[in-house]
This record gives structure tokens, sequence and C-alpha cells, in this order.
């Protein structure tokens, strides 16, 4: 083998190597299983795997204290709705945290989570909470204070596409609410100011994290908008001189709901730790980290501690004003629905 | 010795019988393709004939496949000229960096599409380094369909280098040498000489860059800007009915892509038949 064609060879390989890691990443398993301890897998949404980082040593500090087992608790990361295909196609998850109330729904309708799950933890299963928030550049130079100075001709917003996002839909259900409360339901006025607004979108990534990119690393777009744990996230990770993080008076409230995967965790010998795991999120300390991460969460004493953080804001729910997640998906969002409607040409 | 006896022809086999090793073939084609693609189908029969065309003949739809077929039309021929230029520079020169320009080829199928995206948009959006010289110039690639195209030739340029290279290495410099001798100018001796051989091997390079380019995802939804109507590629469409858990409209609109691939290759494979046979004096 000549060296010129082993250099080659080699690069191919590492490249490979690369790539293959790459896809493998893309959904994480971070392992530490040791033999005979007992693994707990929660699959969770994307941009949670910091969260859970944190919380999760907690966790398994507090069960060994309390039970003298030591367990190990393993992660799975992914938009939430590919999350929650995954298991029906069988992960064995035992538990999911989501950020996306139908996800949840829909592996409850698949019959793995059980059909009243919102009632199996308090809040609606929703250990913790946000809103849609918006993310300005230095001194907000267009002025942005609520959702209707997003219309202005001369502004221009990056949040994910809603019919790929989770994140993106409470955008567009946020504004839709606000514009149902200030033209007092009048449907054409609604429908004006959403076409309005929708026209106003520069860039609509799949996710996330890509709208986030598209508004930092590209410097496109006036204002991004998207959940406010996720602004003041990006806000304290990119420079607080640069951002500055925008909450409406109105907005939508946005669940972040867990439920144990009933047969699956049963089926691992994992049901009691899988319920006190989610049961932990409720707890002090674990409220105490989720409200770090910008979270709101429900803690009377953490609440208070906190209080500076969150802003005072009328917070609606999307059973309020779209009467459920169902009615407001087969509305909105599925094929020819509303939305469709709206960015027709 | 085995290598040769491997690549000699006639009766001497190295692979055992033809039942053995045509059932291993068989048996994974269908694992590894027929199977994936019967499951396509078995979504498919979800769906009545009415709803099948409502799904895919709905307006945006339509328009992503407008963007997709012209993009990756405009990627392919891009890659078509390009393609060729390059294989003709590693093929007919030598020059310092040649193996290592050789091994970069291989790149874009070595680099997961999504990270050439995002390389793509970083440059060219307009705070990009290329990006903040072209858009002043008022030419903007990246959020626009140039952007698409751009993207769909980068993923498919190997495809075009690597099955021209192989033809014109067969085809000595003599050959050109022997033509001009003969009072052939530059441009004839490449036109009558040297194309007729590399016809069927750019046309299949090109064709196989299109059809890739019809279904790359990852590379060109960083770069798309994804918006309704006018950027957003036939892949997206079915990303998106998969995040509604429509499994049958996804397999739809992913059975137009099949089936428009599926033609062109054949299309292809066909033509490139009768050539070579014309080729050859109706004989090959």
């Amino acid at each position: 083998m000549t060296l010129s064609s082993a250099f080659r060879t080699g690069l191919r390989r590492s490249l490979l190597a690369v790539a293959v890691g790459t896809v493998v990443s893309g959904m994480t398993f971070s392992s530490a299983a040791v033999a005979q301890e007992r693994e707990l897998l929660n699959s969770s949404y994307d941009i949670a795997r910091e969260l859970f980082a944190a919380i999760n040593p907690e966790f398994q500090a507090w069960w060994e204290e309390e039970h003298g087992e030591e367990i190990a608790i393993s992660q799975s990361h992914g938009g939430s709705s590919a999350q929650a295909r995954a298991i029906m196609q069988g992960l064995r998850a035992d538990v999911v945290t989501f950020n996306q109330v139908t996800d949840v729904q829909a592996l409850a309708d698949a019959g793995l989570v059980a059909e009243d799950w919102q009632d199996a933890f308090e809040n609606n299963a929703s250990p913790y909470y946000s809103t849609t928030a918006f993310l300005v550049r230095k001194g907000n130079p267009k002025g942005i204070e609520s959702w209707d100075d997003l219309v202005k001709e001369d502004v221009q917003m990056v949040f994910p596409n809603p019919k790929t996002s989770g994140n993106g839909r409470y955008t567009y259900l946020a504004a839709w609410g606000f514009a149902e409360n200030e033209f007092d339901g009048d449907e054409e006025k609604i429908q004006d100011f959403m076409r309005t607004f929708l026209r106003n979108v520069a860039v609509f990534d799949t996710g996330g994290r890509g709208a986030t990119t598209s508004f930092i690393e590209r410097g496109i777009g006036d204002v991004l908008i998207s959940f406010e744990s996720e602004v003041n996230n990006i806000r304290s990770e990119y420079g607080s001189d640069d951002y500055e993080v925008i909450v409406p008076p109105v907005s939508i409230l946005a669940e972040f709901p867990v439920a144990v995967v009933g047969e699956n965790a049963e089926r691992n010998g994992n049901s009691d730790l899988a319920q006190s795991y989610l049961e932990y999120l409720y707890s002090e300390d674990a409220q105490r980290q989720l409200a770090g991460f910008n979270y709101r969460v429900h803690n009377d004493t953490v609440v208070e501690e906190f209080a500076d953080q969150f802003p005072d804001t009328e917070l609606f729910e999307v059973e309020n004003v779209f009467g459920s997640w169902e009615e407001a998906m087969e509305n909105h969002f599925e094929g020819g629905a509303l939305l469709d409607q709206l960015q027709r040409r | 010795m085995s290598q040769l006896a491997f690549w000699r022809s006639g009766s001497t086999r190295v692979l055992p019988g033809f039942g053995l090793s045509m059932g291993i073939s068989v048996l994974f084609i269908s694992l590894v393709l027929l199977l994936p693609i019967t499951g396509l189908f078995g979504q498919l029969s979800e769906l009545s004939l009415a709803e099948y065309f409502a799904i895919i003949t709905e307006g945006r739809v339509v328009a992503s496949y407008m963007v997709t077929i012209g993009a990756a039309a405009v990627a392919a021929l891009v890659n078509a000229v390009f393609g060729l230029l390059l294989a003709w520079v590693l093929v007919r020169y030598e020059f310092p960096g040649k193996r290592l320009l050789d091994a970069l080829m291989d790149l874009p199928f070595a680099l997961p599409t999504a990270v050439a995206g995002i390389t793509l948009a970083t440059l060219y959006a307009g705070n990009g380094w290329v990006g903040n010289i072209i858009e002043p110039m008022g030419l903007q690639v990246a959020y626009t369909w140039v952007g698409i195209a751009l993207a769909m030739a980068f993923t498919s340029i190997p495809f075009v280098v690597r099955t021209v290279q192989p033809v014109l290495e067969d085809l000595p410099a003599e050959v050109d040498e022997a033509a001009m001798s003969l009072g052939a100018t530059d441009g004839v001796a490449f036109r009558r000489v040297i194309m007729p051989h590399l016809w069927p091997a750019l046309v299949t390079g090109t064709g196989l860059a299109f059809v890739r380019s019809l279904g790359e995802f990852g590379a060109i939804i960083f770069i798309a800007g994804n918006m309704p109507y006018e950027t957003e590629i036939t892949a997206l469409m079915i990303f998106v009915k998969l995040q509604e858990y429509d499994y049958a409209g996804a397999s739809a609109i992913a059975s137009v892509v099949l089936f428009v691939s599926l033609a062109l290759l054949l299309a292809i494979n066909i033509w490139q038949g009768r050539f070579v046979r014309r080729l050859h004096g109706g004989k090959g």
C-alpha cells in the first residue's frame, strides 16, 4: 500500500467514522449500565439534554438514600413526535418527559400510556411549564413588545415550522389566541391578522434549534419566537449584551407533560422507579433546578425565590381558546386545515 | 493468484455455485430493498384512489414538486458540466495534490448531509463568507431555490465524476493525438472522438445525480428557508406528513418520488443499452 493510498483509505475511514458517529449521536443513549443495576430509560424532547443531565444524578442520589439501591438512568432525546413514534415502534422507554401534550396523547391513543394520564400527576401531569416569548436584538430596534407589533410591515420573524415543530405550533396558537382576544372573535379579522403574521416569517426551520441558528448565527430576522425557557437560555449562552428577552403581556401556557409508559415499565420491572422519578420532578429540589433552566414551576417556595426571573403575564390555555388539543390539531394543523389555508397563495 | 482467478472470465468461478450466490443476493435485496418498499405500499393501501390523488395533487405538494424537480435539474446540469471537467482534470493531468483532490471527490458521500447543509448555509447566508460578498451584488443564494440547487449539486457531484472517470481512464491520450494527426481540430476531436465514448457514462452519472437530488433532505433543509410554495421540497412534505402521524399521506407522496426515480433510472438504462448497441454497429 503506497503512502497516498494509505492516506486515502485512512481519510475515507475517518470520514465514515464521523458520518456514523453523527447518525448514532442523533439519538443519544448516554447509558452507564453496570451489570445487575436497574436502568430507567427516559425518552425526552430534543432540548432537554442539559436539564436531565442535571436532574438525573440528584434523583439517583435521592433514590439510593431512600432505598439503598443504585440505579442507572438513560436518556434518549429527539423531536418529541419522533420520540413518540419510536416508542410506538418498540423503543422500551419507561417514562416520557415531552414538550407536547399531543405526543403523550398519541401514546395514550396507541394504548401505551394510561388513558387518564393527565390525572396521574398534579397540574395536568405537567411538573413545569413555560410560555412563548420573544428574543430581539440589542436595544429592541423595532420596538417589539407584543403580538400586534409582529404584523408590522418591516418586522421579520423566525420561528420553527408549525407543521414540523411543536414549538412552532405554540407560536401559531399564541398569536391566534391573542388575535381572538383582540378582535373579539371576529373570524375574518383574526384570519387577516394571522395571514400577515405568517407572511412576516423570514425562514421556516424544521425545529427550535434550527430557528435559533438562523436567528443567531445567520443574523436573520428581527425577532426569534420560542419557549420562554429557551429564549432565556439562548440569551445567557450567546451574550446578554446582544439580545433582549421580551415576554408579551398575553401568551399561551405551554405544558411539559410527563407519563409512565405503563407496559414498558412493567416489563422492565421499573414501575415503582418510573412513578417516583416523575414524582421527584415535583420536589422542591427538582423544581429549583427546573427554575434554574428558566422553566416556570409550581412549588410556592421556589416560585417566590425566582419571582424576578418570570415577569407577570396572562397565560391562556389551549383548552380555553381552542376547545382541546384535538380540536386545535384538527382545525388548524391537519392537511388542508386553517394553517394550510392561511399560507395558500 | 486467487485474485487473478477472480477476474478471469469463463467457466471458473471463485464464488460458490449459482444457486447459493443468487439465493443470497435475492435474500439480501429482499431484506434491504423490497421489504421496505412493500411496507410503503402497505401503508398506501389504507387510501382510496381518490384520497391518494387528492394528497399527491394538493397545491402545496405540487409546488414542492416544481421546486424539487427544477432545482434538481439545474443541479444535475451544472454537475454534468463541472463533473466532466473534474474527471478530465483528474485523469488527464498530473499535478501536486491530485490524490487529495481525488479523495475529496468522495467527501459529499462521506459527510453527513446535514453537516453539508449547515456548512453551506453558514457560508452563503447574508453574514457568511460568501454571502456577504454576493448579497450586496443582489445575488441571494441561501434561503432561495438557488441554495436548494447548490445543496443538491454538492451532494450529487460524485455520481458524475465517479461514473465518467473510469471511462476516461480507458481512453488514452493517444486517441486524441491520433485524431489530431489525422487532421481533426481540438473541437472536432472532442466532439467526434471523445464524447461518443463518454456520453453513456455522462448521462448515467447525470441521471443518478438528478435522482439522488430528488430525494435529498438533510443538506437542503438548512439552506432552503422552507417557505410554503416557494422553497419547500418534496422530502419536506413527506416529513411534515410523518410529523402529523399521517403515514399513509407520507407514503403517497413518497410513492410519487419513487415512481419518478424508478422511471428515470429505467429510462437511462434502456437508453444506455440502445446507445451502446449503436456504438458497436448494432451487434453489441
